[in-house]
């Protein structure tokens, strides 16, 4: 079994708002896309044009109705939809890495990314296993484990932009729902989002510690709510005779 | 094992290459940086530069490289050499194609032009497609329009002269309260995502208003889940509160709409509920200051929105007056509009006082000093942060333009239009109806057509008629049953094609339009008609060419295919003259180039339009010696001038002291300059020309430097659309034109000159008892119409499409996952998967549009779960409204506009067991290409 570091410099990840995605899916292409061409063995897809199509991806969008309990003040609360990515969060206690039995997943010492290492992978899935999220996807073209890497190789990549040097997911995302930064850092643009908007941690009671966090839904159907309605439009008359007198007496106002 | 972290290298080489173009993978237009390595696509992302998109990218964008690798791309011209409908072809060369495609026009031309039926479907070339139809001489031309949005559109033309997406937007930075109405989340889409996200960052709100819960109405902060349909009538009630309470905006109304224009009152009057007018036709208002009748934009008029006007014993009223008799009726009332909206009256009261508040209450100024065209100056700019969006939800119903005609008047009482905040305009809107042409109709055998095509008609006059009345396009656009048909009807060509009415064709030709699948209502009808033989055994549509890049479902039924490239591999033109990428502070158009080369027998399709444009001798694309005008669409591109100075592309044309923009001659090196730039061009609107811009002298004076107009336009926006009162005085018995007398009723109820709201026609045509539902579909963002089907990543997001059924519908029927349904219009059945869904209205079922597919299309396998589980609802509509016992052919239209009414459709639904696939099902087509891979490892930098 793999060891963890016993800290990070820097703990870096996402926060993703649920409040604002719309549930689109560019970052799973646009993910799909780069970790293609980019890190490792590429996401492969299988009977891509096929009565199966399966393919591999590092980070998923998936949709969940929430009926709201009744209220008195809402007592027919309407059925919502949240959109919700899900990819590897990056946890600080990562059950994924502590199951591995060649090191082939590790937990980089320096900003906190898990990572596999393909050549040491020996495709076993305990780690897919052990991850309480389903983050980890066996590729099955390359016998490999596939993970999200925060794109390591576009945060640091010097032959990219500096204004491109975030995961491909939050380059893309239209919605802006998606923000990558060190938590480590208090003053980082994450840690304050995070603070201001209440930032949760996905299942805690799992212990995993994740780094990722997510930013709840504002809470939504106010106007059904009847003890917060606003005063309704005071009628200025009633029949559209008095509607041109109004209209008289405002004109001479303005 | 202890911690062990290899050596990685964080910094790899990211392409050899980038290449900015525009994305094609929607209609939305985003600017893409394409990373090539060793000449082929590794990686698509967003331009950070592009005024469309900033950077960002959807799945569909950054799935480009899967569609431009697509082993459904079609490799060869192909001649039919099966049967109609079987997909049986043999390749042949260019040459031969082009030769078959002469032949074949040639003739027509020379003879009746009116025979080939020209229509274009998903195309971004229409200023340029229209030319070519414009230049062979046949009347009947149009691109898809007409069963998309074409009320929106124009609706919004007529109203205040420009609607959403392309002609609009919200003001993103100072908008508080954005309401949007049934969006069609593949249509602007970025954009609309990127402002969502923007406001609700600042902590601005957002009103959904849509029956289903998904997409941008599952992150709006309060849902109106109201019943298809009824829109309008919501709408129309929320106008009733806001007057009642006088939450308008007079002093917006009186300066810059025709609320103060005096209308004639007599109903005795040839002239009944017509403006009141000067010796130059300008219609006159009463100045408040003197009391006295003037022109409306004479320089100092305050027009007054109270008085009446006397004049030859007729009472003359400003459309104030009309507007409060109709409004504040108490049939607008919120109760008595909420059973059939499906929303209850308080929340119509709530929504109205929330709008009132956020329009008034948070009023600001900007400081703007600005002009007005009656030369008053503006010490600041007004603030109302109060906007709209809206798309095809409202759109596609045969009420639909009259809804889309309430939502504007709705955002001009909050004096929300054009003012910061509220809606902007995006050049070359605005642009009032006078600016645009009239629908020409004019055939002379062996010339062009005597003007453009479509247009916006302001009378009886302007109807595409023949001298016998009888309609002069295949698609009866521009008649009494629709008169203001903006776009055309592409979804009747067909039918009336094959029903000879109003006439027979030879030929039809078609381009990126699958009107034998999910384009059509009514789709094995259509495969019918297509494939039909007279009693000679000769087909009844005789001949037809089409072009796509894919092996679409279209393929099979033509004769002769011309293969398109895909968009990496083409160059286009996102034109001014067209459907431009504007922003509301900038002017800007686009290209696409060929990033990659075709590795196919393959070209562009308006690059053959050169070529078979001066093979048939066509003016606009021959020279004088008859040598071919432009060797492809890039030299069109560069240097077609529609007007002197004018051309496809504003950027970089060639002025007296060198490069300029806007006006100019054509420059041969501009496309480089293009592709320097990222693939487009934008020039920035001065500040304080950029809001007001109807009123707004600098915003005029600088739309006519960049050729926008040739000489200022401004006008008034018409809460009270003149041009629709002259058709109901037509169908009251006025004037030399007389529409049939079938007609006039129809005619006389729904062409009302202020918005009004009645039933969808299903609604009436139907038992609603025996049809107690409401059926839609939507697209998903992740894909677009049936080109993602076939992109082996997005089908893996989107590769099902159940019908969403709501709890009440769910339970009723005792449906457990896994069920199927069958579901039943007055038209036909369909047997579907189903899905429960509680975040929808409850008379409501839908599903995703354009996800079932044919088997043998789109190089698909034979069991993919698009051809077996996927389906259409086109089954349930048909284009025409059931038979009404008088013999005509009535369209499942809007009557205004000829909008096709989708959405209008009512089904009923129940539990069956399971069948082996969904129904109906269709005979598999062969492949002209053959079958996708059966597994992709694609890295191109390996």
């Amino acid at each position: 079994m793999t060891q963890l570091p016993e800290k990070t410099d820097r703990k870096l990840g996402l926060v993703i708002d649920l409040d604002t995605c719309v549930g689109c899916h560019a970052c799973v292409i646009s993910c799909k896309g780069w970790n293609t061409e980019n890190y490792g063995a590429p996401l492969s897809d299988q009977e891509p044009y096929g009565g199966h199509p399966s393919g591999t991806f590092l980070n998923r969008v998936h949709s969940y109705e929430v009926q709201p309990l009744a209220t008195s003040a809402m007592p027919h609360p309407a059925a919502q939809l949240v959109h919700f990515p899900k990819s590897c969060l990056h946890c600080e206690d990562a059950p994924c890495v502590t199951v591995c039995p060649t090191g082939a997943s590790y937990k980089r010492v320096e900003d906190g990314i898990v990572l596999v290492n393909e050549s040491d992978c020996i495709g076993c899935g305990l780690c897919a296993w052990a991850c309480p999220y389903g983050a980890r996807e066996l590729d099955a073209a390359e016998g490999v484990m596939k993970k999200c890497t925060l794109c390591v190789d576009r945060i640091y990549n010097e032959n990219l932009p500096e204004v491109d040097r975030v995961p491909a997911c939050v380059r893309t995302c239209p919605a802006g729902a998606r923000h990558f930064g060190d938590f480590a850092d208090p003053d980082s643009n994450v840690s304050k989002l995070t603070a201001e908007r209440g930032g949760m941690d996905l299942m805690p009671e799992q212990g995993t510690k994740p780094v990722n966090k997510y930013l709840p839904p504002r809470p939504k159907d106010q106007m059904d709510q009847i003890d917060v309605l606003a005063p309704f439009l005071a009628p200025v008359m009633d029949e559209p005779k008095g509607f041109l007198g109004w209209l008289d007496k405002a004109l001479e106002k303005i | 094992m202890t911690h062990h972290q290899p050596k990685i290298d964080t910094s790899p080489k990211v392409s050899d290459e980038i290449r900015k173009t525009t994305c094609y993978m929607c209609a939305c237009r985003c600017g893409i940086n394409v990373h090539l390595k060793d000449g082929k696509v590794a990686y698509i992302e967003g331009n950070r530069d592009h005024p469309v998109n900033k950077g960002v990218l959807c799945a569909k964008g950054s799935a480009g490289i899967m569609q431009v690798n697509a082993p459904s791309r079609l490799r060869a011209p192909l001649k039919r050499v099966g049967p109609r409908g079987s997909g049986e072809f043999e390749e042949i060369s260019w040459e031969e194609a082009l030769t078959i495609a002469t032949d074949w026009l040639e003739p027509v031309r020379k003879e009746n032009p009116e025979k080939l039926a020209f229509f274009t479907g998903r195309d971004q070339s229409q200023s340029f497609t229209s030319f070519w139809a414009q230049n062979f001489g046949t009347p009947n031309y149009a691109a898809h329009g007409g069963f998309c949005s074409v009320n929106m559109a124009a609706a919004g033309i007529y109203t205040m002269g420009g609607a959403f997406w392309e002609f609009g937007q919200p003001d993103w930075d100072y908008t508080k309260l954005f309401m949007l109405f049934g969006v069609a989340e593949d249509h602007d889409s970025n954009p609309i995502k990127m402002g969502i996200g923007k406001i609700k960052a600042r902590g601005a709100r957002v009103i959904g208003v849509n029956p289903i819960r998904s997409g941008y109405n599952a992150v709006a902060d309060d849902w109106v889940g109201i019943t298809p349909g009824t829109d309008g009538l919501f709408i129309l009630s929320l106008i009733h509160e806001l007057m009642k309470a006088g939450k308008i905006d007079l002093d917006y109304l009186a300066r810059y709409t025709n609320a103060p224009v005096l209308v004639n009152g007599d109903p005795k009057s040839p002239e009944f509920g017509l403006f009141l007018r000067d010796d130059d036709g300008k219609p006159l208002v009463i100045d408040r200051k003197t009391g006295k009748l003037t022109a409306f934009d004479k320089p100092g008029v305050r027009p007054d929105l109270h008085a009446t006007h006397r004049a030859a014993g007729i009472t003359h009223r400003p459309v104030m007056h009309l507007m409060a008799e109709r409004y504040l009726d108490k049939q607008y009332a919120p109760e008595a509009v909420a059973e059939r909206c499906g929303i209850k009256a308080e929340k119509i009261r709530t929504i109205a006082a929330e709008l009132a508040r956020v329009a008034f209450d948070e009023a600001f100024e900007l400081e703007h000093e600005w002009t007005d065209f009656r030369g008053e100056k503006h010490k600041t700019m007004t603030g109302r942060p109060v906007s709209f969006h809206s798309m095809r939800g409202v759109s596609a119903h045969s009420n639909g333009f009259q809804t889309c005609r309430a939502l504007h008047v709705l955002q001009i009482i909050l004096g929300t239009v054009e003012v910061p905040g509220g809606f902007r305009f995006k050049p070359p809107y605005p642009k009032p109806v006078s600016a645009h042409p009239k629908p020409h109709c004019g055939v002379n055998p062996g010339a062009p057509l005597n003007g453009p095509h479509l247009g916006f008609v302001q009378g009886p006059e302007d109807l595409a008629l023949k001298e016998d009345g009888s309609a002069a396009r295949i698609d009866k656009a521009f008649t009494w049953e629709n008169p203001m048909s903006s776009h055309g009807l592409m979804h009747m060509v067909i039918s009336n094609a094959h029903a000879g009415d109003p006439y027979k064709i030879d030929t039809l030709f078609m381009y990126m339009a699958n009107m034998s699948w999910n384009s059509s209502m009514n789709t094995g009808g259509v495969m019918e008609m297509l494939t039909d033989k007279d009693e000679n055994g000769n087909y009844v549509i005789p001949r037809i060419i089409y072009s796509d890049a894919y092996s679409s479902e279209m393929v099979a039924y033509a004769d002769l295919i011309l293969p398109d490239t895909t968009y990496l591999e083409r160059h286009d033109c996102i034109s001014l003259l067209d459907r431009p990428i504007c922003e509301a502070d900038a002017a800007a158009d686009a290209i696409r180039w060929p990033v990659i080369e075709p590795d196919r027998d393959v070209r562009g399709f308006q690059s053959v339009l050169c070529d078979l444009g001066a093979r048939l001798k066509l003016p606009g694309f021959t020279n004088e010696d008859g040598s071919a005008k432009y060797k492809d669409y890039a030299d069109y591109i560069t240097n077609h001038e529609r007007r002197p100075g004018i051309g496809p592309l504003a950027g970089w044309r060639l002025g007296k002291k060198g490069l300029t923009h806007g006006r100019g001659a054509p420059n041969e090196a501009q496309l480089n300059s293009y592709i320097a730039n990222g693939g487009f061009f934008a020039k920035h609107i001065p500040e304080g020309s950029n809001y007001y811009k109807p009123w707004n002298t600098a915003y005029q004076d600088w739309a006519v430097e960049m050729g926008i107009y040739d000489s200022p336009q401004p006008y008034v926006f018409d809460l009270y659309v003149e041009t629709m009162r002259k058709f109901q005085l037509a169908a009251e018995g006025h004037g030399d034109r007389q529409p049939p007398d079938n007609l006039r009723e129809r005619i006389k109820a729904t062409m009302d000159p202020l918005p009004i709201w009645y039933a969808p026609f299903e609604d009436g045509n139907v038992d609603p008892v025996e049809y107690p539902v409401h059926a839609l579909t939507q697209r998903p963002m992740a894909m677009y119409h049936s080109w993602g089907t076939q992109n082996a990543w997005l089908r893996q997001i989107h590769g099902l499409n159940p019908l969403y059924v709501p709890t009440k519908i769910w339970e009723a029927n005792r449906f457990a996952e896994g069920d199927w349904a069958q579901v039943t219009s007055v038209h036909g059945t369909i047997t579907v998967p189903v899905a429960h869904m509680a975040a929808l209205n409850e008379n409501t079922i839908w599903t995703w549009n354009a996800i079932g597919k044919r088997k043998g299309a789109w190089a698909l396998s034979e069991d993919a779960p698009e051809a077996t589980k996927g389906f259409l609802l086109n089954h349930l509509i048909h284009e025409l409204q059931p038979p009404k016992g008088d013999g005509l052919r009535w369209s499942n239209s809007d009557p205004i506009t000829g909008q096709a009414a989708w959405f209008d459709l009512r089904v009923k639904i129940e539990k069956v067991s399971a069948p082996s696939e969904s129904l109906p099902a269709f005979d598999s087509v062969k492949s002209p290409v053959g079958q996708g891979p059966d597994h992709l490892e694609w890295k191109v930098g390996k």
